[in-house]
C-alpha cells in the first residue's frame, strides 16, 4: 500500500517536472526522422548500384539497431538521472524527513520509488520501441523476429541501470550517482564492443574483457539479447565472418543462465540498497 | 527511568486485558540515548519523559544535540545507544509513529504537489482516516486555505512552514514534535503556533517543543528539558526550574524594626529606598501580604510592591553559564 502511494508519487513527479514531455518531443522528433530516413534506403543509389528491397531489409535492420540503442540510452539516462536525485537529493533537501517520519518502513518507500522509476524506464522502451518498429515496417517493411523478447529485454535493461542508480542515490550526492551510472552503463557497452572485437580477432584475453564487464553489470548483455531478437536472422551471416566484432549486431541470442543471473543481480543490489537506506541517518 | 517503571511502560504496550486499567503509557520515554557522529560525540546518555497532553520544551545552545535527539525518537537517526519508546511502542517499530505529526527543522515539502494534495498524501502514508473537510480545517487552521490549490515550489518559507504544521496535524496526532516551529515565521505566526500548541495542549494531545524562543516555551510548556553539549543540563517542571522569587518594595520611614521584619521573610538587600527580599521556594502564598500587614503596622509607608519573578531565560542562562547546580 505504501510502495504504491510512493510509486505513485514517484511518476506524479516524473510528470509534473515535465521530465515526460521532454522524452515525448525528443522521441517524436527521433522517429520522425528515422521514419524519413528508413523511407529513402529502398532505391537509394550507391557505388554499388541502386539497393534492392532485400539490401534494404538487411541495411534496416542494423539500423533499427542503431536506434533501439539510442532509446535504450535515452530511457537508461532519464531513469539514471530522475533515480539519482530520488534517495540522497529528498534526504539532503529534507523531503525524506516528514515522509519518513510517517509509520512507513524505509523498504517500502525503497521499494515504491523503485516500482515508480521501474513503470517509467520500462513503460518508455516498450511505447518509443514499439512505435519505431511500426515505423520501420511502414518505411521498409520490415518487421524483426522477435519483437517482444526485444523490448522485454531493453526494459530489463533500464531496470538494471535504474537500480544501479538507487543504489549510488543511496550512498553518494544526487549528482554523483547520476553521473556513475551512466558512465559504468557507457564503459560496459564499451567493453562489450572491445570483447567484440577481440572474438573477431580470435583474441581470448581481449575478448574476455567483454564477458567480464556484461557479469559485473548486465546491461550490456541484455542489450546484446535485444539487439539479437530485433536483427534480420540472415543478416549475421550475409555480412560474414569479418564483421563478427560489428557493435549493432549480436551473434548469438542470451542464455537462461544469463537472465537468470540479471535476476539475481536486480535482487542483490536492491537489497544492498535497501541495507544502506535502512542505516542511512536521515 | 528507573527499570521498574521501565517495565511497566513495557507491561502497557503488550495489551494484556488485566493491564487496561493501568494510566496510559508516556508519550515519549527515552532512556540512555546516545548518539556519536565521527570523534563527535553528539548525544551523551539523554533520558527524559513526556506525558500524555504534556508540553515539554526542549532547550539549550546550538549544537547541544536537540535536532539529533529529536530524530532518534522519530526513527530517523540511529542512536548508537539508549532506548525509545513513542506512545508505548519501541521507536524501531514504525507503527510507533502511526499518531505522531511532526514538523522538522528542516522544512521541504514536494514542490510539484499542491498544499492539498500534500496533506492528502500524508494522511494516506499515516493510514489515517480524515475527510477531506477536516483537511481543509487544518489548512484554515494555519492560515492557507486560500493558496490550498497552489504548487508548493510558489510558496514562501514561512508559508511553507505553516504547511509543515498543518502536516504535523492533520493526521490526528496523540504527539506533535515540532522542531524550531516559529524559525520562519513572523510575529503573528507565532502567535498562531502559540495559540495552536495550547489548543493541542487543552485536547491532551502531547507535544515535543524545541524553540530558540525561550518566552514562548515559558508561556505553553508544562516542562523543560535543558541540553548542552549533548547532556541534560537541567529538566523539570517550570516551577522547579524557576523556584526562586523575590519581591521588590518601595517603602518610606523603614527601621531596623521593619528590616528585621523583612530578613525574617527571606534574604534582604537594599537600594535606596528599594528593598528586595528573596521569596522560598515553598512559599504559600501568604508570605507578602503578611510582611505588607506588618510593615504598614510598624509605620512604615508602602509605596510600592512589586514581584519579580527570575526568567526562564535567566534561569536557563545560569544553567548553561554553570553559574547554578542543575536541579
Amino acid at each position: 500500500m505504501i510502495a504504491l502511494t510512493i510509486a505513485g508519487l514517484t511518476l506524479r513527479e516524473a510528470f509534473r517536472r515535465r521530465v515526460v514531455w521532454a522524452l515525448l518531443v525528443l522521441t517524436v522528433v527521433l522517429l520522425v526522422l528515422s521514419g524519413w530516413g528508413f523511407s529513402k534506403l529502398i532505391g537509394l543509389d550507391t557505388d554499388l548500384g541502386t539497393m534492392t528491397s532485400g539490401e534494404a531489409r538487411l541495411v534496416a535492420s542494423v539500423l533499427l539497431n542503431l536506434i533501439m540503442f539510442g532509446f535504450s540510452l535515452i530511457a537508461a539516462i532519464g531513469t539514471a538521472f530522475l533515480a539519482g536525485p530520488t534517495l540522497s537529493g529528498e534526504v539532503e533537501s529534507g523531503q525524506a524527513l516528514a515522509i519518513l517520519a510517517r509509520p512507513v518502513r524505509r523498504s517500502s518507500v525503497l521499494l515504491g520509488k523503485w516500482l515508480g522509476l521501474l513503470t517509467f524506464g520500462c513503460g518508455y522502451v516498450a511505447l518509443a520501441g514499439l512505435a519505431q518498429l511500426l515505423v520501420v515496417r511502414w518505411a521498409v517493411g520490415y518487421w524483426p523476429p522477435a519483437p517482444a523478447t526485444g523490448l522485454l529485454l531493453l526494459a530489463a535493461e533500464t531496470v538494471v541501470l535504474l537500480t544501479l542508480a538507487l543504489l549510488l542515490s543511496s550512498v553518494v550526492s544526487p549528482m554523483a550517482s547520476g553521473i556513475i551510472a551512466v558512465g559504468l552503463f557507457g564503459a560496459t557497452w564499451v567493453a562489450g564492443v572491445v570483447g567484440g572485437i577481440g572474438g573477431a580477432l580470435g583474441n581470448e584475453g581481449v575478448e574476455r574483457v567483454g564477458t567480464v564487464s556484461r557479469v559485473i553489470l548486465p546491461t550490456d548483455g541484455l542489450w546484446r539479447g535485444a539487439m539479437n531478437a530485433f536483427q534480420d536472422p540472415f543478416a549475421l551471416a550475409q555480412m560474414g565472418q569479418g564483421e563478427a566484432g560489428f557493435p549493432f549486431l549480436a551473434d548469438a541470442p542470451l542464455t537462461a543462465a544469463y537472465l537468470g543471473w540479471a535476476a539475481v543481480w536486480i535482487a542483490v543490489v536492491w537489497g544492498l540498497t535497501a541495507l544502506s537506506f535502512q542505516r542511512r541517518d536521515i | 527511568m528507573p527499570s521498574a517503571e521501565a517495565a511497566t511502560v513495557r507491561g502497557v504496550t503488550s495489551g494484556a486485558d488485566g493491564l487496561a486499567d493501568l494510566p496510559p503509557s508516556p508519550a515519549v520515554w527515552c532512556s540512555g540515548l546516545r548518539k556519536r557522529y565521527g570523534r563527535r560525540t553528539a548525544v551523551d546518555d539523554v533520558s527524559f519523559t513526556v506525558g500524555r497532553g504534556e508540553v515539554v520544551g526542549l532547550l539549550g545552545p546550538n549544537g547541544a544535540g536537540k535536532t539529533s535527539v529529536i530524530k532518534m525518537l522519530l526513527g530517523l537517526v540511529r542512536p548508537d545507544a539508549g532506548e525509545v519508546l513513542l506512545l508505548g511502542r519501541p521507536a524501531t517499530d514504525p507503527r510507533s509513529r502511526i499518531a505522531v505529526g511532526y514538523l522538522p527543522e528542516l522544512f521541504r515539502y514536494q514542490p510539484w504537489l499542491s498544499a492539498a494534495e500534500v496533506l492528502d498524501l500524508h494522511v494516506t502514508l499515516a493510514g489515517a482516516d480524515v475527510d477531506a473537510a477536516e483537511r481543509r480545517e487544518c489548512l484554515a487552521l494555519v492560515g492557507l486555505t486560500e493558496r490550498a490549490g497552489d504548487r508548493v515550489g510558489g510558496f514562501s518559507k514561512g508559508m511553507q512552514q505553516r504547511l509543515g504544521l498543518a502536516v504535523a496535524l492533520v493526521a490526528r496526532p496523540e504527539l506533535v514534535v515540532l522542531d524550531e516551529p516559529t524559525s520562519a515565521l513572523d510575529p503573528l505566526g507565532r502567535v498562531d503556533v502559540r495559540d495552536i500548541v495550547l489548543s493541542l495542549k487543552s485536547r491532551g494531545v502531547a507535544v515535543l517543543l524545541n524553540s530558540h524562543l525561550i518566552g514562548e516555551v515559558e508561556r505553553v510548556c508544562d516542562r523543560v528539558v535543558i541540553l548542552d553539549g549533548g547532556r541534560v543540563a537541567a529538566s523539570g517542571t517550570l516551577a522547579e526550574l524557576l523556584g526562586q522569587r523575590e519581591v521588590r518594595l518601595r517603602l518610606a520611614g523603614a527601621d531596623g524594626q521593619a528590616e528585621d521584619r523583612m530578613r525574617a521573610a527571606g534574604a534582604l538587600t537594599r537600594s535606596g529606598d528599594w528593598f528586595t527580599v528573596q521569596l522560598s521556594s515553598d512559599d504559600d502564598g501568604v508570605t507578602v501580604p503578611d510582611l505588607v500587614r506588618d510593615l504598614v503596622a510598624l509605620g512604615v509607608r508602602v509605596h510600592a510592591v512589586e514581584p519579580v519573578r527570575i526568567s526562564l531565560e535567566e534561569r536557563l542562562l545560569a544553567v548553561l553559564r554553570h553559574e547554578e547546580p542543575a536541579p
